[in-house]
């Protein structure tokens, strides 16, 4: 056998032995605080397959998209106008970094102050902490276009909306989906907390919730649906960069 | 026309949004109850480096950040370099470290509530899982980036395993811990904040909540703006320290001529 059949081999054993282990490992488990894995796998069905999917799955997507479909809209605009302005740049430098910088959880009872405990509040604060992965990373991939590209550009005349659709975002285009990429995971972080915060529904608060209701497989089958659901939308997202980026040499590499 | 100075654009820019929020505020433009005038917020500001509370709460925030980020360090670096550098360890966990790095680690206050009740431990346990992963990638990458002619040129000049490690383990290493550490410390103070926040443990997080609950506006803003300024400085700080470790490293050779 060559090793890269025993490296697939591991790569997809490993995983299903931890699982199997952990379930056998956890079958007796009589803690009130980690009960056997197979009773959350039985929970987590009767909870989300799909008793609560409307009431609790979708509101919290919906806010999730709201809010990183505004970051991204406002972040690669803002982005274009920065990075395609110098002196834009140096003026807006200390305030991104500064606002950057703040915990973004910290921006929740500024929220909740101004916008109430509602969904404007959440999806406000999920776009708020997502605008700026994705407008630093389309100020950057602006200012790393190939030289030779935005020449051949002014040299054929192309201004306005074609050099912007033709050249400059289709140039900084791998750079754009890398900020999109780390502001998916920092939206479903947001939209968490946010529910943890105040919330009426939503799988942050589902899960809080069970935690005060001492219910602790429930408690738990929460947990499993947001890793799940972090994996799968990182997964959704990269599906979508090799779509989108298809042409684009690294993200062909990668897709290999 | 002279060219105009490096920070001046950023400055004009700063103090003219200040300004602009000012002027909003007084003119009744924004509402007050909810946006005061940013000299008042300023004075609140000040007028906290005089409190002790305050000093007691930003000391048990950095508490937090750094037991929960030491935690992490101890733990991703050798986990990471036995990983990055054996290829069965490589192959086999590489998989569970991509599945369980998505994962959200708010998703776990619930559990740390329940396990740890809503004191330190809580804050500590989420900020140490939390900085985990970021550490422990760049520990892996960094492990794997090893150079192996310089490997097999320390073994060709017979170096000892002490005169290997230093000479060509670490220097490779280190800048993926650098690194590491810089985004670490960010997720740290961001799991810190939130756990302060959500759960109540003692802290920056919940003098803001408290607060905004009590309607203090003023200083719900200058807490906020000191979260800010707590984030942009601990980054500075890591910046700095690096600087002399790295000196020698081309992401910082370069950094220097630009």
């Amino acid at each position: 056998m060559n090793r890269r059949r025993i490296g697939l081999i591991l790569e997809i054993a490993v995983p299903l032995l931890i699982v199997v282990a952990l379930i056998l490992w956890s079958a007796g488990s009589t803690s009130f605080y980690f009960p056997p894995v197979t009773d959350m796998l039985v929970t987590f069905k009767e909870t989300w397959l799909f008793d609560r999917f409307g009431s609790d799955v979708v509101p919290s997507l919906y806010r999730l998209a709201a809010g990183y479909a505004i970051a991204t809209v406002v972040g690669v605009a803002a982005g274009v106008v920065i990075g395609s302005v110098p002196l834009a740049a140096r003026a807006a430098e200390p305030i991104v970094e500064f606002l950057r910088a703040i915990p973004p959880p910290a921006l929740i009872p500024f929220g909740i102050l101004v916008l109430g405990i509602g969904d404007t509040m959440k999806i406000f604060v999920i776009a708020v902490v997502c605008l700026w992965p994705v407008l630093l990373n389309t100020v950057d991939g602006i200012r790393g276009l190939d030289p030779t590209l935005t020449a051949t550009a002014r040299i054929y005349g192309i201004t306005g909306w074609d050099r912007l659709t033709r050249v400059v975002l289709p140039g900084s285009g791998p750079q754009i989906v890398a900020g999109m990429r780390t502001s998916l995971s920092l939206a479903l972080i947001m939209t968490v907390v946010s529910e943890l915060v105040a919330s009426t529904n939503g799988v942050g608060y589902f899960v809080l919730q069970s935690q005060r209701d001492f219910a602790i497989p429930q408690m738990w089958s929460g947990i499993i649906l947001l890793g799940v659901l972090g994996y799968l939308l990182n997964a959704a997202l990269g599906l979508v960069e090799r779509r989108v980026l298809a042409w684009h040499r690294h993200a062909t590499e990668r897709a290999r | 026309m002279p060219r105009p100075h490096r920070w001046l654009p950023g400055t004009v820019a700063v103090v003219g949004v200040l300004a602009v929020l000012e002027i909003a505020s007084r003119t009744g433009l924004l509402p007050r109850r909810w946006f005061p005038p940013m000299s008042d917020v300023l004075v609140r500001l000040v007028g906290q480096l005089g409190d002790g509370r305050f000093w007691t709460d930003l000391a048990q925030t950095l508490q937090g950040w750094a037991i929960g980020l030491l935690i992490a360090i101890v733990v991703a670096v050798p986990v990471g370099l036995a990983i990055g550098s054996s290829w069965w360890l490589y192959r086999a966990l590489r998989p569970v470290v991509e599945f369980l790095r998505p994962v959200p680690s708010v998703a776990l206050i619930p559990l740390a509530i329940l396990v740890y009740g809503s004191g330190i431990e809580t804050k500590v346990f989420l900020v140490a899982f939390a900085s985990l992963w970021p550490l422990l990638l760049q520990m892996i990458y960094g492990a794997r980036d090893i150079d192996p002619v310089a490997l097999e040129t320390a073994r060709s000049y017979r170096l000892r395993r002490g005169d290997t490690v230093a000479r060509v383990l670490i220097p490779s290493v280190l800048p993926y811990l650098a690194t590491g550490v810089r985004i670490s410390s960010s997720v740290a103070l961001v799991l810190a904040v939130t756990a302060e926040l959500v759960v109540g443990s003692p802290g920056i997080g919940r003098a803001i909540t408290e607060a905004q609950n009590g309607g203090d506006v003023e200083l719900m803003y200058a807490l906020i703006a000191v979260t800010g300024l707590l984030g942009w400085g601990l980054n500075a700080v890591l910046r700095r320290v690096e600087r002399p470790l790295l000196h020698w490293h081309a992401s910082h050779r370069l950094e220097e001529v630009a």
